[in-house]
């Protein structure tokens, strides 16, 4: 979908989002202590492209996912979205219009294995988001499956149709889970880790299809990753997550190539190099992730941080900013 | 001739699994050794057989499986004929086990001292409980974790933590060989990195023989000095890492290596191997890969190659080696 003056719009912006859970509290008893999940994000996706989300356990990326297809409600903050040439706020929607808006965004998961309900055919799998949005009649419905049953390579589709999960390899799961997300033509898709329990010589081949599917079909990614190297070959852009914040931002190769942040260096200089010859350097960072719960008011790698100064400990979390380049980092010292 | 001492020798190890759909051919015609203080890496995809041959060298098999043919020496001695009252003598004390989920090889409601100390004394290695504290002590030093730790529970540790208690029980006893069975796949990568550095430095430190298991090719390309590359319960390549990283001979070696990403150097395309492994109940005849090898020809469906020495030291089974063509 290549605008007529090829001047690409961005069709998701994130502004201010954030998920608190509540740690304690009852029903009787206020939750005075707070996981700050995602905790005050910013960032947009240009129509078309794709985003990879990376960080450790804990850091906020799969609940970030999940507020864009609002599997859970925001605390706070909007997810505007460009659908059918209309911006929408939709991190309020509720009822009809939510279901309305889930035929545009899709999630794909990380477990094949459990992502599919078993005693479902491959054919009543595929077919649910077009039964829930009540697309087609049954006959159109077996037609459409047969075609993305194709598309994702598990041809030919008859012979596929009416098996069962158990029946499926993990790489062949995989790629039902995308036929049902991709069925329904959503304009947004977010994939949680798709590839991360797949071998490497099944991994290849579902990367491929996941960014040919996306150029033929004009899908934006958002892509949830631990994996750097994966994140390299999945996506335009890359954005680094700690305890809840974005802490960098920018191209992929410009943070692989220069990272600014402290956080990001340790990370690169942490991820194993398919080399016996490599010396990687160590990794420059103390202790292990915390849990973001009522963080206090300074940066949330300070703990870790191997150049922490004053400044860092008396201000507040520092603001994602330019710089240089439009290569966004979080950082007081850089 | 110069005498090498080879801690293991593995020799046409051949195991199988009975399962109602037939015999699972786990691990066929296995043969590789490892020298005293070398580490070498076992590298493959799920299901080729890399765990199944830790669990044979172990000795910790379930009922339905069964060990056909094959030697396997440590020390000299073949463990494959050992009754379990034998081999309990020799498991811990000779060698002994890094498992994957540190969490379930924790007992979670003894203290993780407490743990450690059962496989000294079950082998009289020590004579009081003072003693046995203070060698849990060091072996704590040893791995990185903090000898206070030891009158802990396992839910009171880390995932990382936890890995490296799980290391420093396996060289309670102070073993000749080691098997670390994916010890750093359930971490982040941070912590990965901290284990893997840990685990070389010990190597090296004790001169300890260790084999380690992995999927991923750059942790074994950055743990271990020897490499055997899996495919579908046999051993398709084994040398030292550099050759097979700078000359893979076997084309499924080489397919991996082009499918694996790396953050480092110029972005090259990643290419894919086409198909899948094969079901091992009804393995497909003649080398187990050709039916995905590129390179195939008439004989790789009809004849299993040999497992052979290319040169160098660099063993491949393969008809059509890469560097010949």
């Amino acid at each position: 979908m290549a605008g007529e003056e090829n001047i690409r719009e961005p069709l998701v912006v994130v502004d201010g989002l954030q998920k608190l859970y509540p740690l304690t509290g009852s029903l009787f008893k206020k939750s005075s202590a707070f996981i700050h999940a995602v905790d005050g994000i910013n960032f947009s996706i240009m129509d078309g492209e794709s985003l990879a989300l990376v960080g450790e356990s804990g850091s906020g990326k799969t609940t970030t996912g999940k507020l864009l297809v609002r599997l859970t409600d925001p605390t706070n903050g909007s997810i505007r979205m460009r659908i059918n040439g209309y911006e929408k706020d939709i991190a309020r929607l509720r009822g009809g219009e939510l279901k309305g808006f889930r035929r545009h965004v899709q999630m794909i998961f990380q477990d094949p294995y459990e992502s599919l309900n078993p005693r479902r055919t491959i054919f009543d799998t595929i077919a649910e988001p077009l039964v829930v949005q009540g697309i087609g009649d049954l006959a159109e419905r077996e037609q459409l499956v047969a075609h993305y049953l194709d598309l994702v390579g598990l041809s030919p589709p008859e012979t596929f149709m009416w098996r069962f999960p158990h029946e499926l390899s993990g790489g062949q799961r995989q790629r039902v889970a995308i036929a049902r997300a991709l069925v329904v033509v959503p304009t947004f898709v977010v994939a949680d880790e798709p590839t991360s329990m797949l071998d490497v010589s099944i991994r290849t081949g579902i990367m491929h299809l996941m960014q040919d599917l996306a150029e033929q079909m004009g899908v934006t990614y958002l892509y949830i990753t631990h994996d750097l190297a994966v994140a390299r070959y999945m996506s335009n852009d890359l954005a680094v997550m700690y305890l809840g914040k974005i802490v960098e931002m920018t191209n992929t190769e410009e943070i692989l190539n220069k990272p600014l942040h402290p956080y990001t260096k340790a990370l690169i200089s942490a991820v194993p190099v398919p080399d016996p010859t490599f010396k990687r350097t160590i990794p420059d960072i103390k202790g292990s992730i915390a849990k973001p719960i009522n963080p206090l008011p300074r940066c949330r790698f300070y703990d870790r941080c191997p150049i922490a100064a004053k400044i860092c400990q008396e201000n507040d979390h520092p603001p994602l900013e330019d710089k240089g380049s439009n290569h966004l980092a979080a950082c007081y010292l850089v | 001739m110069t005498e090498i001492d080879n801690v293991l020798q593995v020799e046409d190890l051949t195991m199988h699994y009975t399962t109602r759909a037939g015999e699972v051919s786990a691990v066929n015609n296995v043969t590789f050794y490892l020298e005293r203080g070398q580490s070498m890496g076992l590298v493959g995809e799920s299901g080729c057989g890399k765990t199944s041959i830790a669990f044979s060298l172990f000795k910790l098999l379930p009922d339905n499986a069964h060990i056909k043919t094959g030697k396997v020496f440590l020390n000299g001695q073949d463990l494959v004929p050992l009754k379990e009252d034998e081999m309990r003598k020799v498991r811990w004390r000779h060698i002994s086990m890094v498992f994957q989920a540190a969490m379930n090889s924790l007992n979670p409601v003894y203290k993780v001292g407490d743990q450690i100390i059962e496989p000294m004394e079950n082998h009289g290695l020590v004579e009081t409980n003072q003693a046995a504290r203070e060698h849990v002590a060091e072996l704590f030093n040893l791995v990185g974790l903090d000898p206070k730790l030891m009158d802990q529970y396992p839910h009171e540790y880390s995932g990382g933590m936890r890995q490296r208690a799980v290391i420093a029980m396996a060289l309670a006893c102070n073993p000749d060989l080691i098997i670390a069975d994916e010890p750093t796949t359930a971490l982040d990568v941070i912590v990965q990195d901290s284990l893997l550095r840990e685990m070389i430095e010990l190597q090296k430190k004790l001169n300890m023989s260790m084999i380690y298991i992995s999927h991923d090719i750059a942790v074994i390309a950055e743990v271990t000095e020897r490499i055997g590359v899996m495919y579908a319960g046999r051993l398709a390549e084994f040398g030292s890492a550099e050759e097979i990283f700078k000359h893979p001979l076997h084309p499924y070696t080489y397919g991996l290596m082009s499918a694996f990403p790396s953050i480092i150097g110029p972005k090259r395309e990643l290419t894919t191997l086409p198909g899948e492994p094969p079901d091992l109940i009804s393995p497909p005849p003649g080398c187990r890969f050709h039916p995905r090898c590129p390179f195939a020809t008439e004989i790789c469906s009809e004849q299993d190659p040999e497992f052979r020495d290319m040169g160098t030291d660099h063993f491949a089974a393969c008809w059509h080696p890469v560097e010949a063509r």
